[in-house]
């Protein structure tokens, strides 16, 4: 039996495994894909303290690395149930089932998509959820960006310095984002701004080639375009849990700034949490949080 | 073991006429995803030697990238007697790789 188990290896889950080893508790870390999280998909960060400027690729070996060094165990497998008996907690994964006396969720989350019946054949052909990862294949060309958040904000901005034209598409009149970012898109000639439309169709030869786009009215109209850009959101990797864990209206783990859930010996650290801000120093901040708590718990029992 | 560049110029060769399958991984340097997913990819070329892995770097080889409409990576293009026969996009875990073998 493990003190603690951590699932997800981002930098919410490294970070726990790190004070968690600190404290001298056995750690094992669950993780579905790849230690990291969604901080990999981050060419430069260049506000986390000390690191003026570093790769996501770079940060989440660093701290996969020190977490490693510091004796937390690593299985690359899939969290699917959290069992609660008191005392001892069984995580079952796709593969196998580990006991442990307390259990930090730290699973992230992910993009949430349009839900168009063509939109998951057309990952990778024209249709992209990361305009900093994917934005170099549409040097002059013609993109489109959905949402009305920062991040739509943001990826319009970056993908205006490389495509040709960029449509922004809102939903809404208004922008929810940053005032500064919705200027500086206003300034740039090349953004195209279509509000109060949602995209209602994706058409493909072999390629994402253009969009129909519904107004409020019910006006359809179609963009030919190269790429689209979807920034709707991301939705909390909460859903295995739900039957245990309190969770919020969005799918997120209610649980304060403390990250202790309705389930005593079980927490919640990173995006996946109720919280304000989403950062990968609050991230890593839930991570210390989470395991201080869980190393407080233990000693109770 | 290496993973062979391929270019424009030795695409042909390497890929279309491989008497193995090909797995085709387009990537870039600055690709955090595509960096995670090579320990992988070197791992299974040591592995199997029913297929061939190949690297595509798509910031000099722009022309294959938008031949085989590739707009994200990484990007796992999986090649049987010159054709393309299944794909994936983005980071996956060994046992996915390991699906796309043909």
């Amino acid at each position: 039996m493990y003190d603690i188990i951590i699932i997800g290896a981002g930098p919410a889950g490294l970070t726990a495994a790190i004070y968690a080893r600190r404290a001298s508790k056995s750690v094992l870390v669950l993780e579905a894909l790849s230690y990291g999280g969604q901080i990999i998909n981050t060419p430069d960060i260049e506000n986390y303290p000390v690191a003026a400027h570093i790769s996501g690729f770079e940060f989440a070996n660093k701290v996969y690395e020190q977490a490693q060094a510091l004796g937390a165990e690593f299985v690359f497998e899939k969290a699917v149930e959290i069992l609660d008996s008191g005392t001892e907690k069984t995580v079952v994964t796709t593969d196998n089932s580990y006991t442990c006396k307390a259990v930090i969720i730290a699973t992230g989350s992910e993009n949430r998509k349009l839900g168009l019946p063509e939109e998951e054949a057309l990952v990778g052909r024209g249709v992209s959820y990361c305009a900093t990862c994917d934005g170099a294949f549409y040097r002059n060309k013609t993109v489109a960006v959905v949402g009305g958040g920062n991040t739509a904000l943001e990826d319009a901005l970056y993908l205006a310095d490389l495509a040709e034209t960029v449509y922004l598409i809102h939903r809404r009149d208004a922008f929810r984002g940053d005032e500064a970012t919705v200027n500086a898109l206003k300034q740039r000639e090349n953004v195209k701004f279509i509000y109060n439309s949602t995209v209602t169709k994706l058409n493909a030869d072999k390629r994402l080639t253009s969009i129909e786009v519904t107004d409020k009215n019910g006006e359809v109209s179609t963009i030919e375009l190269n790429g689209l850009f979807v920034a709707v959101g991301r939705i909390p990797e909460n859903q295995n849990f739900a039957k245990l864990i309190k969770l919020d209206e969005a799918g997120y783990v209610s649980a304060g700034e403390d990250c202790i859930t309705n389930v005593p010996g079980i927490y919640a650290a990173g995006d996946n949490r109720t919280k304000n801000v989403r950062q990968l120093v609050t991230a890593a901040a839930d991570g210390a949080v989470a395991a201080t708590e869980a190393v407080k718990y233990i000693a109770s029992l | 073991m290496n993973i062979t560049e391929v270019t424009k110029e030795t695409f042909e060769n390497e890929v279309l006429k491989s008497d193995k399958p090909v797995i085709a991984d387009f990537n870039a340097d600055w690709c955090g995803p595509c960096q995670m997913l090579k320990p992988t990819i070197d791992q299974l070329a040591s592995e199997r030697d029913d297929v061939k892995f190949v690297s595509i770097n798509i910031d000099e080889q722009d022309d294959l990238a938008y031949e085989y409409n590739v707009s994200s990576i990484p990007c796992l293009v999986v090649f049987k007697d010159g054709k393309e026969v299944k794909r994936s996009v983005g980071l996956k875990p060994k046992p996915e790789i390991i699906k796309l073998i043909p």
